[in-house]
């Protein structure tokens, strides 16, 4: 008798140990999910951008000087709206890549506006390349073409921005995209730029 | 101790006070305005008792003249600098604002020769040491695809005359000869008119041989 009265309280006890351990996990997992997507927005603002120098030094200043940063309508784009996706995958996998800049950080690789300048065409190279194999993603989060009126822009624009040349129209697969054509908008080109984006075929 | 310093500033008021109160003008004599001229040269010996007692009341006296032919001296005007008659101390007129002309056709030009102004926006464009945006369209190997007029021979040429593939560091820095233009009426009209001498052709014949 004892015995099966045992183990009935042990399956009761067994029991409650799984149904309590599943609802601390939920708890903690919650608090960790959260904490996670907390600690993911966080670094998905400007000022962690810029809390580091190499940031705030060279592309924020120059940011500065664009119509990203003051315009007509005072609508501004800030780093991660150009540089980070907004949905959550590609989102996670960026956010992977990017932890190789806190090695470069420490590195010190380009920790001076000298050494800054050295790199930047290969970092613009990552950029662009990102960019296009993105069909220029983020630009278009706040960009619609379809919402572009033609006969409000310069000639110039409008002459360049014909959809049938370029767009994904009836179902093909775009051949240009916004970054072919509008590079160094939001920051200075390195010297030679041109020939290297061209040599990488990221130039229209 | 107290006198030599009112000397200094009473003297400085009193010469001073014909500039700081210039708000109204009087017409006196040619004959009354050597007077003045000479009273002022004596004036910096100025006595103690003259000094200390300015007259500031007294209506402030800008030149004179009714003769013909002493135009320019004596004669009252008032200029108006450039924020206007305003007193210092009151915000400035506001100014209208002016848009940038722009044209998909370009800007007629007035004369053989001139610089052709440029009938887009080019603030987002960068001329530095580091590279000229403007090159991005008007160059040789992108203009046709950018749809822009492309540079003319002219842009070859050394100041030694000799022609280079590329374009001539001397016509780098494209803002020194071409800029935009705001749709504005000109404050002072312009009865200029073209010449028809075809320099350019002149230019490239030089060129040639
Ligand atoms: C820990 C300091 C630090 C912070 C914070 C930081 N960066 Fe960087 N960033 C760097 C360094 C160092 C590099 C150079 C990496 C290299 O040499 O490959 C870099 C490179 C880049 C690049 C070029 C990427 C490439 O693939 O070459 C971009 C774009 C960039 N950062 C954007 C951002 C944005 C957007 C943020 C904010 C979400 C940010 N950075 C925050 C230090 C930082
Ligand atoms: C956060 C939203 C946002 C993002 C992301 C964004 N833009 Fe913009 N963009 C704007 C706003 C706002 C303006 C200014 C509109 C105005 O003139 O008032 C603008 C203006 C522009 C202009 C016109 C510049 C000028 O001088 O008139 C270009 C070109 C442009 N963006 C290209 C891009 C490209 C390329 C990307 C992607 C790398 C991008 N934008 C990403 C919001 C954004
Ligand atoms: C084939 C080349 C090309 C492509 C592709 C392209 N643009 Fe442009 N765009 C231009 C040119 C040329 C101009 C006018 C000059 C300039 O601003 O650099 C322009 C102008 C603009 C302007 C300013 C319009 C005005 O007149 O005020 C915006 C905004 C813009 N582009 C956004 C985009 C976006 C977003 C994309 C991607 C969906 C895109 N462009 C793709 C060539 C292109
Ligand atoms: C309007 C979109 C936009 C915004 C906003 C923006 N960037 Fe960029 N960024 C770009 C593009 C496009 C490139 C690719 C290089 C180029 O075309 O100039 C780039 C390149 C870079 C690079 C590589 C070095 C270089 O000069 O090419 C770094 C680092 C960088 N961005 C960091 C930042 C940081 C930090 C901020 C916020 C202060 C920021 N960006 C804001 C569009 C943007
Ligand atoms: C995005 C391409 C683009 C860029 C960058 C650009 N232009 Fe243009 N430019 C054009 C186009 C296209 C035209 C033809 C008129 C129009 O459609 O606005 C033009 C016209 C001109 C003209 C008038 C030519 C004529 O015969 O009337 C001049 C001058 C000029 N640009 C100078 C410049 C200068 C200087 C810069 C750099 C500060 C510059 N452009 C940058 C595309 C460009
Ligand atoms: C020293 C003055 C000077 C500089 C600097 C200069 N230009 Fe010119 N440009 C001229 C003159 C003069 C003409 C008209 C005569 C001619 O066509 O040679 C002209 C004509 C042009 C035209 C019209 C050509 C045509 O056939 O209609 C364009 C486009 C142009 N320039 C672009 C540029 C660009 C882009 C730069 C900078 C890379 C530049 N210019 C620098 C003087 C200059």
């Amino acid at each position: 008798m004892m015995q099966i009265k045992n183990l009935k309280s042990c399956q009761r006890m067994a029991g409650f140990f799984i149904k309590s351990t599943l609802l601390i996990g939920i708890v903690i997992g919650i608090i960790l999910w959260g904490g996670f997507n907390w600690t993911l927005e966080l670094t998905n603002t400007e000022q962690f951008c810029i809390s580091c120098h190499e940031m705030e030094e060279n592309v924020y200043q120059e940011l500065q000087e664009t119509v990203h940063w003051s315009n007509r309508t005072g609508v501004r784009a800030t780093c991660p709206d150009c540089h980070v996706p907004k949905d959550w995958s590609h989102k996670i996998i960026r956010k992977i890549q990017a932890s190789n800049e806190i090695f470069h950080k420490l590195m010190g690789t380009i920790d001076t506006p000298k050494k800054f300048e050295e790199h930047r065409l290969e970092l613009a190279l990552h950029e662009w390349k990102r960019m296009k194999d993105s069909n220029s993603r983020e630009c278009r989060n706040c960009h619609q073409f379809k919402s572009m009126d033609l006969e409000k822009q310069d000639e110039r624009s409008a002459k360049r921005h014909d959809p049938h040349v370029w767009e994904a129209m009836d179902g093909k697969t775009p051949s240009k995209t916004c970054i072919d054509c509008h590079k160094g908008i939001a920051h200075h080109l390195a010297k030679g730029w041109e020939e290297a984006a061209k040599k990488a075929g990221l130039q229209d | 101790m107290k006198k030599p310093l009112l000397t200094i500033v009473g003297t400085l008021m009193l010469l001073q006070s014909p500039f700081a109160m210039a708000e109204e003008t009087v017409t006196i004599s040619l004959k009354d305005f050597n007077a003045l001229k000479s009273l002022c040269s004596s004036l910096k010996g100025a006595t103690a008792t003259m000094a200390t007692a300015p007259t500031r009341t007294k209506k402030p006296v800008v030149v004179a003249s009714s003769k013909a032919d002493t135009p320019d001296i004596g004669k009252a005007v008032k200029i108006a600098s450039l924020r206007g008659f305003h007193a210092l101390d009151k915000e400035a007129k506001e100014i209208e604002k002016k848009k940038q002309f722009k044209s998909g056709d370009g800007i007629k030009r007035n004369w053989e020769l001139q610089p052709p102004s440029i009938p887009h926006s080019i603030e987002k464009d960068r001329i530095t040491l580091k590279g000229n945006t403007c090159l991005k369209c008007h160059s040789k190997a992108n203009h046709e695809k950018e749809k822009a007029p492309v540079f003319s021979k002219s842009h070859y040429i050394t100041r030694n005359m000799k022609v280079l593939d590329k374009l001539s560091p001397r016509r780098y820095f494209c803002n020194q000869c071409h800029t935009p233009q705001a749709d504005v009426d000109p404050l002072v009209k312009n009865s200029f008119k073209s010449n028809t001498i075809k320099l350019d052709n002149r230019l490239m014949d030089k060129v040639e041989k």
